[in-house]
């Protein structure tokens, strides 16, 4: 707000310039949750310098633990992509938990009629089958948030439990194969139908498939007037309705485009990881991916190396506890410290932002 | 009929208990919310808090041996969550929906962590009142076993209820969550009413925390919650941001949460994910069909950013 009476005091240089801030502060805030967390462990009995040198060699210290890590972050990489579409749109949807369960169902039983077909269309119809049941969940919330002015956040989560429910109710009763005793799985699809792994890295498909989704959506949302009415549309409902865009079909089209995010990397896990439909499925990517979409500020290249980095710190969990008897957990807290840090950071460097354009 | 076998009341009654039950976390939390939300703000991390409640309950219990000082404790460790995210969202500019989700991770790992090594032991349970001492009937005397949780909990609803109606302090709250610029016009220190609100809303959300571990369920585990912490800020809706009703709909979404294992008490197993995934769609179709596109949130505090 610039005052019309003239009044007003030279604001003194800043020492640095906006740009540079918005890159510094996430860093000072990744630092500073590394603090919190290393006196944390301190405080536990650890040297917090042997924590940090196992989280670093469990995560990317090999070629065993960097395979590891990208299988986690295929994944990491479309919940993310989950989050961030919809931000777009200034929508907060987080139930990517359920579209993705449902999703990697939909992929493990798709092609259960279908023996001794070609692999490749097979695997297309698998994430594409993923892809359709995921964001039929996401649509649900888009369409209720614009028909019925219902909260998609809260939504969404709510639909996630219902999905994760309706998982279990599928996978252990009409779906089941009655051959998996110990754990009720779907049937296990035609190992020739498996995802391949990709040469030279050691790491299924499924990567290169999130990494060229994650491209593509950097691309529409940056060089296309989609990604441009997208943010017209989260910027203010109203303008966008004054320059003629359908408000309601924006939305739910970006909410139906992330629930196929998600359900595509379940639909990933089944086809290159279990093989089948099963609880090993239902582990906590979709909420990570909030995490990952939040540290990215919904940017999707910041998404995949954003990703990694928390497929790796999600690796080296077993390793600290193995080799320090810290419990799983533990990289729960320092996921939690480095997005509350991060939340905090990227609100001054907003309000820093302010103040210098002043 | 004899005093041993009640043929289909087998059903009403499970459901009756189980109501009673399964509802009071969520009195404790969706008040608790209730009061954060009336001054203005939205604290969707008490997912978080609830599973710290739960923890930090299940530990002082065993601890000590006294599962009211673990109540208590519940509360604090609720409370000072409740005080971390009353300070982060007074940051100007601060994104308060996501600071809410990074709590949730940042609770819920805390709680996980810490609570590694409460899995094995067994605390003591908070006792319950045998209100059913009358009947010869197991079915009935079960249903019947009611936690005095259950009864603060009530009494709770009842004396929020005068509080903001009837006290100069809940006028305060009432008005700094209306219209930040009549509070302020008024001299009413807003950050402070806001951040001591969210104190208080997690204060009781880790009290029903503690409910989960020390009497229903009654023991500690990861898999504890099942996101009463999220349904609390749709129950709060639902209820009209109204202590009374936040109540009623406690009770409501109790005997839905129940239906589910009341039904595999009598042997109707074949829907038992879905009965219990019943809450949910409870709150889902009634955030439908009480909210519409032309008037969302009718009865919300003004200042409250429910709908961007």
């Amino acid at each position: 707000m610039s005052s019309i009476s003239g009044i007003e005091p030279v604001p003194p240089k800043p020492l640095v310039t906006a740009a540079q801030l918005s890159v510094a502060l996430p860093v000072l805030a990744v630092l500073l949750a590394s603090a919190i967390f290393a006196a944390f462990v301190a405080l536990y009995g650890q040297n917090p310098a042997t924590v940090f040198g196992l989280i670093v060699q469990g995560g990317f210290g090999s070629s065993f633990a960097w395979q590891d890590t990208l299988s986690r972050a295929a994944p990491l990489v479309l919940v993310g992509l989950a989050v961030a579409i919809p931000a777009q749109a200034g929508l907060v949807i987080i139930g990517g938990e359920g579209a993705l369960v449902l999703g990697g169902l939909a992929g493990a039983v798709v092609t259960l009629p279908f023996a001794g077909a070609h692999a490749f269309p097979m695997q297309c119809l698998m994430l594409l089958a993923g892809a359709l049941i995921g964001g039929l969940w996401f649509g649900l919330a888009g369409v209720l948030r614009q028909y019925r002015g219902v909260n998609e956040t809260i939504s969404s989560l709510l639909l996630s439990y219902i999905g994760i429910a309706v998982f279990h109710h599928l996978t252990e009763g009409m779906l089941r194969d009655p051959a998996s005793l110990d754990k009720p799985s779907t049937h296990p699809i035609d190992p020739s139908y498996m995802l391949p792994t990709l040469p030279g890295v050691g790491v299924h498909a499924g990567l290169a498939v999130s990494l060229l989704l994650a491209i593509a959506v950097h691309v529409v949302l940056r060089y296309t007037r989609w990604g441009f009415a997208l943010r017209v549309v989260g910027g203010s409902a109203r303008v966008a309705r004054m320059i003629g865009l359908a408000v309601n079909r924006w939305i739910i089209g970006a909410s139906v485009v992330a629930g196929g995010m998600a359900g595509i990397a379940g639909a990933i896990e089944v086809a290159a990881v279990q093989g089948t439909a099963n609880s090993s499925l239902i582990v906590g990517y979709g909420y990570s991916g909030i995490l990952v979409a939040f540290l990215a500020r919904h940017q999707p290249l910041a998404i995949v190396a954003v990703a990694l980095l928390i497929g790796g710190m999600q690796a080296s969990a077993s390793l600290l506890q193995r080799r320090l008897g810290l419990p799983d957990a533990t990289m729960l807290v320092f996921q939690g410290l480095i997005f509350v840090c991060v939340l905090v950071a990227d609100a001054i460097a907003q309000q820093l932002r302010e103040t210098t354009r002043r | 009929m004899d005093g041993t076998s009640i043929g289909w009341l087998a059903l009403p009654l499970a459901i009756l208990g189980g109501a009673i039950r399964v509802s009071t976390p969520f009195i404790f939390v969706s008040i608790g919310e209730l009061i954060t939300e009336k001054s203005g703000r939205i604290n969707l991390g008490l997912e978080g808090t609830l599973m710290l409640g739960a923890m930090a309950g299940y530990g002082i219990s065993y601890l000590s041996g006294s599962p009211w000082l673990g109540v208590l404790s519940a509360g604090l460790a609720g409370m000072a969550f409740g005080l971390l995210h009353g300070l982060l969202c007074s940051v100007k500019r601060v994104n308060d929906t996501a600071i809410g989700i990074s709590l949730i991770v940042l609770g819920t790992g805390l709680a996980f962590f810490l609570g590694k090594p409460l899995i094995e032991p067994k605390a003591p349970p908070l006792p319950s009142i045998a209100l059913g001492f009358w009947s010869s009937v197991p079915q009935v005397r079960a249903a019947l076993d009611v936690n005095a949780l259950f009864f603060v909990g009530i009494a709770l609803a009842f004396a929020v209820y005068v509080f903001l109606n009837r006290t100069g302090w809940g006028l305060m709250l009432r008005t700094v969550g209306d219209s930040e610029d009549a509070a302020r016009a008024l001299g009413f220190p807003v950050l402070r009413v806001r951040i001591i609100a969210t104190m208080a809303g997690g204060f009781l959300a880790g009290i029903g925390g503690s409910f989960l571990s020390l009497s229903y369920p009654g023991s500690w585990s990861e898999g504890l919650s099942s996101g009463q912490g999220i349904m609390a800020v749709a129950l709060v809706i639902f209820a009209r941001w109204r202590s009374v009703n936040a109540l009623g709909a406690s009770l409501l979404f109790g005997g839905a949460g129940a239906l589910g294992p009341a039904l595999q008490g009598i042997g109707v197993t074949g829907y038992y994910y879905l009965f219990n995934a019943a809450p949910y769609i409870l709150t889902l179709a009634i955030m439908v069909a009480s909210t519409s596109r032309a008037a969302p949130f009718a009865d919300a505090p003004g200042e409250l950013k429910l709908h961007r």
